[in-house]
């Protein structure tokens, strides 16, 4: 691990501004990603910015009937929340599926949508990779891709954004609040927050130089069968071939986000007009474009065999 | 530039001062400066568990945190639940089911079953709980799944299983 400079930040306003005064630096909370990746020096920051003192660690009810999150609220307690449990059911269930209890505990909800990909080429620094090293190439295409994306990837990048809690916040429309260097906050939503790769996969969100996440704001609940399906190689612990995030209400409308497929939470809008018609209609549009290698082209039909379990599970 | 940081956190019961390089794992911290080598490094990146121990209640992978960042923090490693001729429940458990091979990853195992049970007690679901609208519950399928982070290359999977259920049996 490359040596850095520490220091614990007491408020949000603090982090920002240690972030601007070091340019290089980065925030750190639960770590079970970042410090793996700089012990490997796939990370390599001169200066950590230890935000768990932030108080940034309540769920609390929105004036507009919604729930806001910290950004370092554990994904334990997210999970174990009563409100999340009973209103956001499609969240607790992506968490559970996530990591281990270990990680769990310690995993941050502004951590986990900012977590980088598992593509063992990302992972391994004597291989090229566009998302490590811009423009050093990308040896994942032609590779072994089984775990790999199938849509939204391009000829520099074809990983997945490995989050099983973002596939739900995508489904749920969550917003993203900031705070940028100048001290000005904004709100993202969800659906603008990540950057398809094309030619900067190294680029992974809109996030700008030290912009701070201090919280995800999730609207009033939106109700019906809220369903998480993951799909993967064990029963536990391993990341999504493909997981669904369902929301399906009583007259068959509803919403769908899918994981283990895309660089991010893949959900298009235009597909869920076709959910009453079933699921191979719905995932065709969902994955219309898809640029399957040999390796994982069975996540196209895998897709569509989960959605329609989904939807099965929706009408019991 | 100063890469080194003063900490200080309770560790058993006894309180600890450290000045460390910001390098320097929880993992670390325990076993190379405090010689508490009971907690065991095993693939050192969070995929193992056989570093697990407890901090405020919670366990955690040691490997994947810096001692620097737990200021105030009380820890509890396999040398703080139980030593030879007193041992914690969980220890004496895993002795009588045999619920090991190597014991290489047992002490992880260890802290790891201590705290599912807390966990469990403390109604947080896990992906094998049916509604999450009800107490979680202890069942063998939960302690399977909540176990899922600790590795054990020997094998000993269904005598473990048979030791955590023995003491959760025995709890009031």
């Amino acid at each position: 691990m490359k040596a850095f400079t520490y220091e614990r930040a007491a408020t949000a306003e603090a982090a920002v501004q240690a972030a601007t005064k070091n340019p290089g630096a980065k925030f750190i909370a639960g770590g079970t990603n970042l410090l793996d990746l700089m012990k490997l020096e796939i990370e390599t920051p001169q200066h950590l910015i230890d935000v768990n003192g932030t108080g940034l660690d309540k769920i609390e009810v929105t004036p507009e009937g919604g729930l806001r999150i910290g950004a370092s609220v554990r994904n334990t307690d997210l999970a174990a929340n009563e409100t999340v449990r009973r209103d956001y059911g499609l969240l607790s269930r992506a968490l559970v599926a996530g990591a281990s209890g270990q990680l769990r505990n310690k995993a941050t909800t502004a951590g986990n949508l900012l977590q980088r990909t598992r593509c063992p080429y990302f992972y391994d620094p004597n291989q090229p990779c566009n998302k490590r090293q811009a423009g050093s190439g990308c040896s994942a295409i032609g590779g072994v891709t089984r775990q790999l994306g199938v849509i939204g990837t391009s000829d520099a990048c074809i990983a997945t954004h490995p989050s099983d809690m973002a596939v739900a916040m995508r489904a749920l429309d969550a917003e993203i609040e900031t705070v940028k260097s100048d001290g000005s906050t904004r709100s993202i939503p969800i659906a603008d927050f990540y950057r398809l790769p094309g030619n900067t996969p190294h680029i992974e969100t809109i996030l700008q130089d030290g912009e701070f996440i201090t919280a995800v704001v999730l609207p009033k609940p939106v109700g019906g069968k809220q369903i998480y399906r993951k799909v993967r190689d064990r029963a536990s612990y391993a990341f999504a071939l493909v997981s669904i995030a369902a929301v399906i209400q009583p007259d068959g409308r509803g919403r769908v986000a899918v994981g283990g497929v895309a660089p991010k939470p893949w959900r298009m809008e235009a597909a869920e007009a076709e959910l009453a018609k079933g699921a191979r209609a719905t995932s065709g549009i969902l994955l219309d474009g898809a640029r399957p290698t040999d390796d994982n082209r069975f996540k196209i039909d895998l897709v569509e065999r989960t959605l329609g379990a989904v939807i099965a599970e929706a009408r019991v | 530039m100063n890469g080194k940081t003063e900490v200080s956190f309770t560790v058993n019961g006894e309180e600890q001062l450290l000045n460390v390089d910001n390098r320097t794992t929880l993992l670390d911290a325990l076993r190379e400066h405090l010689h508490l080598t009971g907690t065991k490094k095993g693939c050192d990146h969070g995929q193992c568990g056989a570093c697990t121990v407890i901090v405020d209640g919670r366990r955690i992978n040691a490997c994947l945190t810096l001692a620097v960042m737990h200021e105030g923090d009380n820890v509890t490693t396999i040398e703080g639940l139980g030593v030879p001729g007193n041992l914690h429940p969980m220890q004496a458990a895993f002795v009588k089911h045999d619920g090991f091979q190597c014991g290489y990853c047992t002490p992880g195992q260890i802290c790891s079953s201590v705290a599912v049970l807390e966990e469990i007690k403390a109604n947080i679901p896990s992906h094998a709980t049916s509604d999450l609208t009800q107490q979680a519950k202890i069942s063998d399928i939960e302690i399977r799944e909540r176990m899922s982070g600790n590795l054990c290359r020997c094998g000993a999977y269904s005598n473990i299983l048979d030791a955590i259920v023995e003491v959760a049996e025995a709890r009031p």
